[in-house]
């Protein structure tokens, strides 16, 4: 059927035909249409979910821990200050190996506060052993998060499925989507290989470890995400042949004889493709490797579709306030390093706190790849 | 009332074995409270003490299931938990009659967990939550909580030649309790065993979310030797410092009225974070405010109980 749903709309109908088993959420500014529209799915009958309307952010990821600990279908949604919240109990849902899928509006963190749409708190979280996804559309969105389900099962790592706060999350859009049966009988009900519910076999989840053993935990947590990469390739393999919808773990958009590339995420990889088309028409040989996978790494497909290029321009929409551009940039940077010829690489930093970013930025940054050099280390589009 | 005989023929499902320190008061609740539990439970707890003497991977002491997460989560996760096993039961994936009972210290409970803790009690999940109380962060070390009492040594309230321990008066964990509409509070100390048991059983059987504060006396937090254990939590009771009582259905009811009120030094005394107060000038004033708060506490309780008394 097709509908028009906002990234916020669409998203907490993802989450309505997943059905999932319990949902602990708290609002906050763009995600909180994701917790009233789920609200109103729970109090009209029209999920089973056991919906708990926590006092805080904080509260809303231990209850999602405690309850996917309880062998659980968990999810949870969220944004900016509210993820920051969380912050000590993602590592908690990453080290505990549990499932649980969080849909995140990214948004600007504080201070000064702002409500719009940048990946400061995403990618703030990079370290806590969550899988991430970034979004270019709300079609992206509504297929990712069902992909994401299947996926934290699979690998028993949790999930956030990131669409850009407002630019995105109250972006109105056409959305295919699938009917109820379709999504359910694909994603299957949750049987998880332990539970702490299981009364007859006692469990103790989340002991205490010293020097012997906690690097034995985090390294097997490690070889998780380490294996994820394949997981994910499969599944949204098997999503295509399900659904029809195709979606790599990077895109390659134009990419075939272009002489210099940009890498982003996220929904200015839509203008981007504007002005990669502009460009081509005025004979530029330019292209766009969109990332949709932040967490696993994909480290080895950067290393595929970028070894050819000279210049490669990479756009960030955070800072990591460390003098040296954002996450994206230095992460490429290193996955590149082991090439032994590497394009060279210019960082971009765009669109913090929903700063506008036009085609006209996006065709500069595609110019200064093909110019090849810049003087700045970092340049930051369109500040004033 | 519990009697030792039907007692001891429970199964222990705190096993002995664990890391506590000699005397520790924390650790002689957790048993307790297992003991009254008749039914399947599952634990939850935060970081504190019992966490740490309990569960050091690859020993666990617990033979219930259980779950910490971090410390200011025990009421949090518990909700999760609880959540989780609402859903399995409506489900029809799960058969069995479930409890559940959180562990906190009193920095996981009346601080740092506060919060979660007044949330998860106003959505009533259904659970029990037992607060360890020993009236300080045993496990960093001994530090002031808002249960530490006024002029208590401890490691950020120390006895100076200035400030005489702690400033401030604790904090009445219970009223704010009730003041939730808990389904059943209740406050007692790990010597009268039996009255713990009885309440534990009581708290189990509410409908709704219910609240038991245990005074855990601290050999190495209270300076005082591990065989005194019980003998401290006796007369915190008899000092009227510590008052056993519940409020069960909009009623209060006290169950141990002291034949004798002893003075609050009695507790005091053999105890090393008020020694300060016993050897150094100005002390003698402390323990009269402590005594004087305590006696106010005491005569507010009988009031309550005359207004909202049982009988
Ligand atoms: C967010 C956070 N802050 C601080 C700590 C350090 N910490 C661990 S246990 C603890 C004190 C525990 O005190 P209490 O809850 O009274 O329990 P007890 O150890 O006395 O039984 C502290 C401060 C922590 N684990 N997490």
């Amino acid at each position: 059927m097709i509908l028009a749903k906002t990234g916020n709309e669409a998203l907490a109908y993802a989450m309505k035909q997943v059905n999932p088993d319990v949902v602990a959420a708290y609002p906050i500014t763009p995600s909180t249409e994701i917790v009233q529209i789920f609200s109103n799915y729970v109090h009209d009958g029209l999920v089973d979910t056991e919906f708990v309307a926590v006092e805080s952010e904080h509260s809303a990821m231990s209850a999602c821990i405690g309850a996917a600990a309880s062998g659980c279908r968990t999810m949870t949604a969220t944004a900016s200050q509210g993820l920051a919240l969380m912050h000590e109990m993602l590592f908690i849902a990453g080290g505990l190996r549990l499932p649980i899928v969080m849909a995140v509006a990214s948004r600007s963190l504080s201070s000064p506060l702002n409500i719009h749409g940048d990946h400061s708190d995403s990618l703030a979280s990079r370290d806590s052993g969550w899988m991430q996804f970034f979004c270019e559309s709300v079609q992206e969105g509504y297929d990712t998060l069902f992909q994401a389900v299947k996926i934290a099962e699979r690998t028993s790592l949790p999930a956030m499925v990131c669409v850009d706060g407002f630019i995105l999350s109250h972006c109105l859009e056409r959305v295919e989507s699938f009917e109820d049966k379709k999504v359910r009988d694909w994603l299957g009900t949750w049987r998880p290989n332990w539970s702490l519910l299981d009364v007859a076999r006692p469990i103790l989840v989340g002991p205490a470890t010293m020097q012997d053993y906690y690097f034995e935990f985090k390294r097997t947590q490690i070889e998780g995400m380490n294996r994820a990469m394949p997981v994910i390739e499969a599944v949204q393999e098997e999503f295509a042949r399900e659904f029809g919808r195709g979606y790599g773990v990077i895109e390659e958009y134009r990419c075939e004889d272009a002489e210099a590339a940009v890498v982003l995420m996220g929904s200015a990889c839509g203008t981007m493709r504007e002005a990669v088309d502009t460009l081509r028409k005025q004979g530029k040989k330019v292209g766009m490797v969109k990332l949709r996978v932040f967490r696993p790494m994909a480290h080895e497909q950067f290393r595929r579709a970028l070894a050819r290029f000279k210049t490669v321009a990479v756009m960030d929409r955070m800072d990591t306030v460390s003098s040296w551009g954002g996450a994206l940039y230095t992460e490429i940077g290193s996955a590149l390093y082991h090439l032994p010829e590497r394009p060279k690489l210019l960082s971009y930093v765009y669109g913090l706190g929903g700063k506008e970013f036009s085609p006209a930025d996006a065709a500069g940054i595609l110019e200064g790849a093909l110019a090849g050099h810049k003087d700045e280390l970092v340049t930051y589009v369109g500040v004033r | 009332m519990a009697r030792l005989k039907d007692l001891c023929k429970n199964p222990e499902l705190f096993s002995s074995g664990h890391r506590a320190c000699a005397g520790c008061g924390e650790a002689l609740a957790v048993r307790q409270v297992l003991l009254a539990a008749q039914q399947p439970v599952v634990g939850i707890m935060p970081t504190g003490c019992t966490e740490i003497f309990s569960s050091i991977y690859p020993h666990s002491a617990w033979q219930i299931p259980m779950i910490h997460t971090a410390f200011e989560t025990a009421a949090s996760t518990a909700a999760g938990v609880e959540t989780a096993y609402r859903f399995l039961r409506k489900a029809g994936r799960m058969k069995e009659d479930v409890k559940f009972i959180a562990f906190g210290g009193d920095g996981g409970t009346y601080d740092i967990g506060f919060q979660a803790l007044s949330g998860a009690v106003e959505r009533r999940h259904k659970f029990l939550y037992v607060c360890t109380d020993n009236e300080g962060y045993m496990n960093t070390g001994i530090q002031r909580s808002s249960a530490t009492p006024y002029g208590a040594h401890t490691t950020t309230s120390p006895a100076g030649k200035v400030v005489p321990g702690k400033r401030q008066h604790r904090k009445d964990i219970m009223e704010i309790m009730i003041a939730h509409e808990v389904a059943y509070a209740a406050q007692t100390t790990i010597a009268f065993w039996s009255d713990l048991v009885t309440k534990v059983g009581k708290a189990l059987a509410a409908d709704g979310p219910s609240f038991l504060n245990v005074l855990v006396p601290c050999p190495l937090g209270w300076g005082h030797a591990g065989d005194e254990t019980v003998k401290l939590s006796r007369l915190a009771a008899d000092t009227c410092f510590w008052p056993i009582y519940e409020w069960d259905s909009g009623r209060y009811v006290i169950n141990h009225q002291p034949r004798e009120k002893l003075p609050v030094e009695e507790f005091m005394k053999p105890q090393g974070r008020f020694r300060h107060l016993f050897t150094q000038e100005g002390g003698a004033e402390v323990v009269a405010e402590l005594q004087r708060h305590v006696d106010a506490k005491w005569a507010l309780l009988q009031k309550r109980r005359e207004c909202f008394g049982a009988d």
